[in-house]
């Protein structure tokens, strides 16, 4: 393991979860982060299909980089994106299928996440196999980072629970906790994340452009 | 062969295209048995939540919600128009969202405030019986709410009056608001309310507020707050389905029955 695993691997996994985070540094892949994480079951099943996807997508465009002509390199990463997607689409249908009904549309537009695109076309085209590997799972990690944190807060302030879990019994629900309403629409989330974008940069002062 | 040369890029299109479709393919053929399974079960549990034999919520092994189904529910389709059961078409292959889509088995629908396009020729009922006696019947129902189109069962007592149950089971309402339309604290107040009033037309609606007993208010459900146009949504929908367009002459047949 000792040749795989240097200090180039490690840094590629981790920096994009934190230092290099592709929602709250680059600002890629806003929309599905707005739009499922009114719960947190939904937001994991999304966190997973999304890393899984750019991790794969990753591999396989890194495999072919040098057999692809850059014509039509663009096409060939979302072909190759677009294949993954459908097939996680029809796994989750198969196995987590009330999931899957609410996630479906999300799914699908896993293809058009900007931040799948990007990191094939940024990183994979130029790098190998693993690391391309290592990149594709630190992005779906950081993008991950992000969407549990919004969806812990919407879920707890929106509807009192924690992964579907009642910890503050709503007042529909014969308790006394009163939801808010902001944190149940999307507007709620995009607070959420300004706040986490804040707060990154607050904490990383290098990532603050220079005036 | 060079890269860049007008052969070699058709090649190798070709040749990611030929791998993925096999990838797609191969994925969507082998998992397809199970999303059979799985969507024939979802709409089974639906029925046994709207019919009162499961708790909504509840975690039901499949086994047990296909033995609940297969000793209590039978499914019918039925005419639509003129209510009779058809049984030269079987209840486990019929679609009723596909038969809404083709010309050949369906006919547009008069203008309506629950927006729904296209009536099929059929329907699929759920009649729950039990020791050879019919219980109440779960009636599909859909129509438009906010931003979907939603889907579910309203379970009617042999009486074909009286509310047993209803459930909604696709939707994609705003969670928290419209989506409410799930919460089982809010279908609960459905149940024993009256889905005519004396004159036979329908009559159940969702209002603005909350509504009081069923004894009350037999016709009245409390309103979704912050979800007004999900709860006219209901409302319109109930009024078609229940309706000379809809389930009418079943249920007028269903009556017929009960007293010869």
């Amino acid at each position: 393991m000792a040749g795989f695993w240097g200090k180039k691997e490690k840094q590629t996994l981790f920096e994009p979860v934190f230092r290099n985070n592709p929602i709250g540094v680059q600002v890629l892949g806003i929309c599905s982060a707005l739009a499922v994480t009114t719960q947190m079951n939904t937001a994991l099943v999304m966190c997973v299909a999304l890393t899984t996807v750019t991790g794969l997508s990753n591999v396989s465009v890194s495999f072919v980089r040098n057999g692809t002509p850059s014509a039509i390199r663009i096409i060939v990463q979302l072909s190759i994106i677009a294949s993954l997607v459908i097939m996680v689409d029809q796994i989750l249908k198969a196995y987590l299928f009330e999931i899957s009904l609410r996630l479906s549309v999300f799914v699908g537009l896993i293809i058009t996440n900007c931040i799948v695109m990007g990191r094939a076309e940024g990183y994979a085209m130029q790098n190998g196999p693993i690391l391309s590997f290592l990149d594709g799972i630190g992005n779906g990690l950081g993008y991950s980072a992000v969407l549990m944190t919004t969806a812990v807060i919407r879920e707890f302030f929106g509807s009192g629970k924690l992964f579907g879990y009642s910890l503050l019994r709503l007042d529909t629900e014969g308790g006394w906790y009163i939801g808010n309403g902001l944190m149940v629409i999307a507007p709620g989330a995009l607070f959420i994340i300004a706040c986490f974008i804040w707060v990154l940069r607050a904490w990383l002062p290098q990532l603050q452009e220079k005036e | 062969m060079q890269r860049s040369g007008v052969l070699y890029t058709i090649g190798f299109a070709a040749l990611i295209c030929v791998v993925c479709s096999i990838m797609v393919a191969a994925s969507a053929v082998s998992l397809k048995n199970k999303q059979t399974e799985n969507r024939l079960l979802y709409r089974q549990k639906n029925v046994l939540i709207a019919c009162g034999l499961i708790e909504p919520k509840q975690s039901v092994p499949a086994s047990e919600i296909q033995r609940l189904f297969k000793q209590n529910i039978r499914p019918r389709v039925i005419n639509l128009k003129t209510g009779e059961y058809d049984d030269s078409i079987r209840p486990e292959t019929y679609d009723q969202r596909r038969e809404r889509e083709d010309p050949g088995q369906s006919q547009e629908a008069p203008d309506n405030p629950a927006q729904i396009k296209r009536i099929p020729n059929h329907a699929l009922v759920y009649e729950y019986v039990k020791d050879d006696q019919f219980r109440m019947v779960a009636l599909p129902v859909e129509g438009k709410g906010l931003w979907s189109t939603m889907y579910g069962f309203l379970a009617l007592d042999k009486d074909t009056n009286t509310i047993r149950g209803i459930t909604y089971y696709d939707q994609a309402e705003t969670p928290g608001l419209g989506g409410e339309v799930e919460n089982p604290r809010w279908t609960a107040l459905w149940k024993g309310r009256k889905a005519f009033d004396q004159a036979g037309q329908p009559a159940i609606q969702v209002i603005k507020g909350a509504a009081g007993s069923p004894e009350q208010d037999p016709h009245k459900v409390d309103g979704l707050s912050g979800a007004t146009i999900t709860s006219k949504g209901v409302t319109y929908m109930m009024k078609f389905w229940l309706g000379e367009n809809g389930f009418e002459p079943y249920l007028e047949k269903l009556r017929q029955n009960r007293s010869a």
